[in-house]
């Protein structure tokens, strides 16, 4: 099912003022496709992923999810929680992975927050872990893996239950070049094979050839010349 | 408790550190509680395991019913046999004083009733007297008691252990208490009249109490027992509080991992329950353990320090510590999951 944005504006008090974090952005994302969000830091890309992903609610706008609105304005706490469970994984810019659980654990608890039995999800867990590379790390709890790891770990997690859509906010922001691009470049194949629309929030545009489309943030507002297009098409343009 | 039960097994040595201290702080309110117990008891113990219903004190000109200055006569303890209600009714001389055996000497209270009362569980008569067992010990087990003027054979130690004002009781016929307790009277004086029943109505210049109450009649039991219900109940107060804050700061510390729960899409009914059955695993085991061991030592310490062991000094402060522990636990996960998880992972 596709990711639907739309007319988006999200703001913040500032004092006697308003901050606009986000300003009336709309923006598709088809399934099983990858669009990359790229901006200077503080254009609003973490703020729009957070509405995406109802980790926060906009102030106008809604979020839709093939025909069905997930978040709008009056979105409770609950309903937002209840939706991400069931519809959207997420990658968190740091992996936010509990100390206390093996990297089989980390995605096992999906299922106990579903209200299964944790072993339920055994089978799928070993499957992402294996996919992501770390089939004989199951076992290891986050101090023992590196930064490497543990962000595939996150990936792997944000995949159980297969979620209509994928949210992964700068997920190469500590690491290496090379390691960088081996990261989108599994994202945007795992994407790809679960059929989630996937959003990435990125930086670093050097490390996106693997995506489908790229736009540009910038103030909180789409650049208008900047609708999705292809990696190739936006790196000839420039 | 997914996370719950994983996170006591990954820090383990931190949670043997805070059950630690819920084992101490349990033995503290634990023991108190039994030494308070035992106090109370080794005040009232004579009163309170009285085979009757109530007591009759004479209370004229208005006075609070008081041990030490209620007198009955036969004519007191007839109006309540006839009173509708009352099945029995029978007078009862209680005097404290010092006995002497040999060259030991001890303070004893004496309890004197009609020879085959039902008050006492053996025969009482004249010219003898019935010690407790405290009383043996404290004059040397004699054969023969000096009380007064009067010397008496002793006719049993073994009857079940009371006392009276923190001392042991000795019993004797009435008659034999007369210059005891009521020198100078008439010679058909006692301090009471223990009934069996409950009476329609009252009788002039006398007031009935059952043996709970009675106890305040004892005239040390009532500050004494205020200073040490205070002191307990301080005791209790402020370990209740420690406890809950302890447990209200400790589920904050876990504020991060319940932010990450939250945002992956914890319902707060998960978060809730997953914080809470982990401090009930804490608690439980921290407060059983304290408790069990304030019981252990209360039991190797009778006789050697007035301690009872009963459900309300053991279970009543275990249950009111786990509930107020389970109190902070969970008002600081509810507080934690009303933050937005999006600011609370930006913060983390």
């Amino acid at each position: 099912m596709d990711l639907h944005l739309d007319d988006i504006v999200l703001t913040y008090p500032d004092g006697d003022s308003t901050l606009t974090a986000v300003d009336h952005v709309t923006l598709t994302v088809p399934s099983g496709t990858t669009t990359a969000l790229l901006g200077p830091s503080g254009s609003g890309k973490s703020s729009l992923l957070a509405v995406a992903g109802g980790l926060t609610r906009p102030t106008a706008g809604e979020v839709r999810i093939g025909d069905t609105t997930v978040v709008t304005p009056t979105t409770t706490l609950a309903e937002a929680t209840a939706m991400r469970l069931d519809r959207i994984g997420i990658v968190f810019q740091q992996p936010q992975l509990l100390a206390s659980l093996t990297a089989l654990e980390q995605l096992e608890l999906h299922e106990h927050l579903r209200g299964r039995r944790a072993h339920e999800g055994r089978e799928e867990a070993e499957s992402l872990l294996a996919a992501v590379g770390l089939g004989d790390q199951l076992h290891r709890r986050p101090g023992d893996l590196s930064g490497g790891q543990r962000q595939r770990v996150a990936i792997a997690r944000a995949l159980m239950g297969s979620p209509q859509v994928l949210l992964v906010d700068e997920p190469t922001s500590a690491l290496d070049h090379e390691r960088g691009t081996q990261i989108i470049e599994l994202i945007t194949g795992l994407a790809r094979e679960n059929d989630a629309a996937t959003l990435i929030v990125s930086h670093d545009e050097s490390t996106l050839g693997s995506v489908d489309a790229m736009c540009l943030l910038v103030d909180g507002s789409l650049v208008p010349s900047s609708e999705p297009v292809a990696p190739a098409t936006r790196q000839g343009g420039e | 408790m997914f996370v719950a039960l994983r996170d006591l097994r990954f820090a383990t040595g931190r949670f043997a550190l805070m059950t630690t201290v819920i084992v101490l702080v349990s033995f503290l309110v634990g023991f108190l509680a039994s030494l308070t117990s035992g106090l109370a008891r080794e005040s009232t113990s004579a009163i309170t395991d009285l085979p009757t219903d109530r007591l009759a004190f004479a209370t004229r000109d208005g006075q609070s019913p008081d041990f030490t200055s209620s007198s009955v006569t036969a004519e007191d303890v007839d109006a309540w046999a006839s009173t509708p209600g009352v099945d029995s009714a029978e007078a009862l001389g209680i005097a404290t004083t010092r006995a002497s055996a040999g060259d030991t000497t001890a303070s004893v209270t004496t309890f004197a009733a009609e020879p085959g009362s039902t008050l006492v569980d053996t025969e009482i008569h004249d010219g003898s007297v019935v010690l407790t067992p405290a009383a043996a010990e404290d004059l040397g087990h004699p054969d023969t008691v000096t009380i007064g003027e009067q010397t008496f054979e002793v006719a049993d130690a073994s009857i079940a252990d009371t006392s009276y004002a923190h001392t042991p009781v000795v019993w004797m016929t009435l008659d034999d208490w007369q210059p005891i307790g009521a020198p100078g009277g008439s010679g058909d004086t006692a301090t009471v009249v223990a009934i069996d029943g409950t009476p329609e109505h009252t009788i002039d210049d006398m007031t009935t109490l059952d043996l709970r109450d009675a106890r305040s009649a004892i005239s040390s039991f009532s500050s004494e027992n205020g200073s040490l219900m205070t002191m307990q109940a301080f005791l209790v107060a402020i370990s209740a509080l420690v406890v809950g804050a302890f447990f209200s700061v400790w589920t904050m510390s876990r504020g991060d991992d319940i932010a990450v729960l939250k945002a992956l899409g914890g319902s707060t009914r998960y978060l809730l329950r997953d914080a809470i059955g982990q401090a009930v695993l804490v608690l439980v085991i921290g407060v059983g353990a304290g408790m069990g061991l304030s019981a252990l030592t209360s039991a190797l310490l009778d006789g050697v320090l007035p301690v009872s062991i009963s459900l309300s000094t053991t279970l009543a402060p275990a249950a009111l510590l786990v509930g107020v522990g389970l109190i902070g636990a969970g008002l600081a996960v509810w507080r934690i999951t009303r933050i937005d998880p999006h600011a609370a992972l930006a913060a983390r």
